[in-house]
């Protein structure tokens, strides 16, 4: 693979690391329902769960990306895809605190799930992928790459990665650093989320 | 607007909340009963060593006449650094001022100059009532969807009383809360357990049952609220209902736990109909649903009728009404107001289902006017009320009035308005602080404080 052809993959991670350390993506209910129950095995149960909502969330907006890559312009996917990002985050902006909350300290498995496919969806985590998907759509198609295996592939390595910071940093304070440091550390994720979605659209859409 | 790190009064457990710095601010509600000057916010200095300390220092009046504030709160708090609806970023920055009787809802901004807030919206009562269907806005709770407000009666003035639903930031109504209220028509108190995902709500009565006072067909008859409804926070369904008995009138106040593990909480009812006793009592998780237990019951006291308003006299007894209770952070200590015979009484709670009565002070009650070190004319009115406990424990303040129309009917000559704080003792045990006596201003009456930065019915919290 050259280092052009790595670049995708090595965003898809990247951005796994920088979802996994939010908050608001799962460590923190994580870390919220061991202490509730007392448990570190209540930690490591709420990652599984938290990683598939995430997951099935990022990976329909893949899907369906690459899926119209296929059919349409490339061109126009990205304008549409840039003019998406750049209103999600003018919404996430204006009305991101506003959220029916549908889960709560009693959640099991998949309410879990449904709870972090929510915040995932709502928080436009699939959408800030959208640029490493494009140059996928456009390489050469060869055997066994077709547009939903290449989907998967990149759920994949950017779930595994997020997966990977969420139980780390689920584990490390649920262990030994505790609650305390939120008050100071729980830096404003969402002001970087919401650049990070209007960036994404602005480049997606000078792209075109 | 948002903030690169969290508010630094919102804190993740009642434990870190019990390192708060010490407050130097109290907020507090002043009504004038005669309807004649405007209602305002009053802004007490309570920080020690102040040249101005035990002052009033700042007053904001509302722009109308006859609000009736009452209980109001703050935007934001604790509960948004919850894992499943965080909003860590919002600033505690604006109070939620309620007028329980015109239904007009003010926000006051704390920010620029703590002891001068600024009234920066005015929800108008057709506005509410037209948005939220709802009017006689009470409780005002931060949570987990925004602000949760608790109000008596539907846009009609009737039934059902219920909760609304106000954007913490914009202060646009959302709505009602209840998807499904099932049999609850009364409304009075709201609060919640975040760790059980459980709402709790209680019940006073209709405007009509007491906006002109209470009613003594209605309070006698056993028609005032004597129920608890628990509801499931985030489905908004009613699913359980507990009667304490038509005897046990006016359930009110909400303390549930502050430690989210912990599925109990205390409530007060005001007055039994069989001997004029006031009592607390216990809801806990049992098996799959929840349960109650009398914990407290405080006797009226015998009294020379002489001394008693027309509608004691014929009892020859003082009940000892007790209208508010508070819970300590720790959950540890329990402090109720007997707004009739003038009792503060301070109950180590640690076993919620043995109360042990650790300190009791006496001020003001409608036989004993017991009076303060610091008083004036040594025969106070009025009797413990509104009670707010610092977040440390240390510190409890409480004023004496309890609604316009009410007042009068307990007190006939009227309330002279009064503020006081109390030391707590970390093991036990309570002292009025003698350099710490309001003397309310004579227009007005002082109802329910707020503490700067937060205090133990304010906040709620996730982690334990």
């Amino acid at each position: 693979m050259t280092v052009q052809g790595a670049w995708p993959w090595l965003t898809f991670a990247g951005l796994g690391l920088f979802h996994g350390l939010n908050p608001a993506m799962g460590w923190l209910f994580a870390v919220a329902l061991g202490l509730h129950r007392r448990s570190r095995r209540a930690v490591l149960l709420a990652l599984a769960p938290v990683a598939a909502g995430h997951a099935l969330s990022v990976w329909l907006v893949a899907a369906s990306v690459l899926a119209m890559g296929a059919v349409i312009d490339m061109a126009a996917v990205r304008f549409a895809a840039g003019a998406i990002l750049v209103l999600w985050a003018g919404y996430h902006w204006t009305y991101g605190h506003r959220h029916r909350v549908r889960v709560g300290m009693t959640v099991g498995v998949l309410g879990l799930a449904l709870w972090s496919f929510l915040m995932a969806t709502a928080h436009g985590a699939g959408l800030m992928l959208v640029p490493a998907f494009v140059p996928l759509c456009t390489g050469t198609p060869t055997l066994g790459q077709g547009p939903l295996l290449l989907s998967l592939r990149a759920v994949a390595v950017h779930t595994v990665t997020m997966l990977t910071v969420t139980g780390l940093v689920a584990l490390v304070v649920h262990e030994w650093v505790g609650l305390a440091f939120l008050r100071r550390g729980w830096i404003n994720f969402d002001l970087l989320w919401t650049g990070a979605l209007a960036a994404t659209g602005l480049a997606l859409i000078v792209t075109a | 607007m948002a903030t690169w790190t969290p508010d630094p009064t919102f804190y993740p457990s009642p434990r870190m909340a019990m390192q708060a710095p010490v407050e130097t601010l109290a907020y507090v509600a002043s009504f004038d009963p005669a309807r004649r000057v405007p209602d305002a916010i009053t802004v007490v200095d309570v920080a020690p060593g102040s040249a101005t300390y035990s002052q009033v220092v700042g007053t904001v009046a509302m722009p109308n006449v006859g609000d009736e504030l009452h209980h109001f709160g703050w935007n934001a708090c604790s509960a948004c650094l919850c894992p499943n609806a965080p909003h860590p970023h919002s600033e505690r920055r604006y109070l939620v001022v309620p007028g329980l009787r015109s239904s007009r809802i003010h926000i006051l901004d704390v920010k620029a100059d703590p002891r001068r807030p600024e009234i920066v919206r005015v929800l108008e009562p057709h506005e509410v009532a037209e948005r939220s269907n709802y009017t006689r806005a009470h409780t005002i709770h931060c949570g987990p969807e925004g602000i949760y407000v608790a109000a008596l009666a539907n846009a009609q003035g009737e039934a059902p009383g219920g909760v609304f639903l106000m954007d913490h930031e914009t202060f646009d109504i959302r709505g009602q809360w209840e998807i499904d209220r099932g049999p609850q028509r009364l409304a009075y108190d709201v609060w919640w357990h975040l760790g059980h995902d459980t709402m709790v709500t209680s019940e006073w009565g209709l405007p009509a049952s007491f906006e002109n006072g209470l009613v003594p067909e209605i309070l006698l008859g056993g028609q005032y609220g004597h129920k608890l409804h628990f509801w499931d926070l985030h489905t908004r369904k009613h699913k359980q209902e507990i009667d304490f008995g038509a005897e046990n009138q006016l359930v009110f106040e909400l303390r549930p736990a502050h430690d989210p593990t912990k599925a109990y909480g205390f409530v007060n009812s005001v007055i039994s109909l069989k001997d004029l006793s006031a009592s607390i009592w216990t809801w806990y998780r049992e098996g799959g649903s929840w349960a109650v237990r009398k914990v407290i019951e405080i006797p009226a006291e015998p009294a020379d009728p002489a001394l008693l308003p027309d509608m004691l006299k014929g009892f020859g007894a003082v009940p000892p009404l007790v209208t508010d209770i508070d819970l300590s952070m720790d959950d540890r200590f329990l402090y109720v107001s007997c707004w009739g015979t003038g009792d503060l009484r301070q109950y180590d709670v640690s076993d919620p289902f043995a109360p042990k009565l650790t300190g009791t002070v006496r001020i003001g009650g409608i036989a004993s006017r017991a009076t303060h070190p610091k008083a004036q004319n040594g025969k106070l009115n009025g009797g413990p009320q509104m009670v707010e406990i610092s977040r440390d424990g240390k510190r409890v303040y409480f004023t004496n009035s309890l609604y316009g129309a009410i007042d009068e009917q307990f007190y006939p000559e009227g309330i002279d308005g009064w503020m006081v704080k109390l030391d707590a003792k970390p093991e036990g045990g309570i002292a009025f602080d003698p350099d710490f006596f309001i003397e309310w201003p004579k227009t007005h009456r002082p109802h329910q404080i707020r503490l700067e930065g937060g205090d133990c019915s304010s906040d709620s919290y996730c982690y334990p």
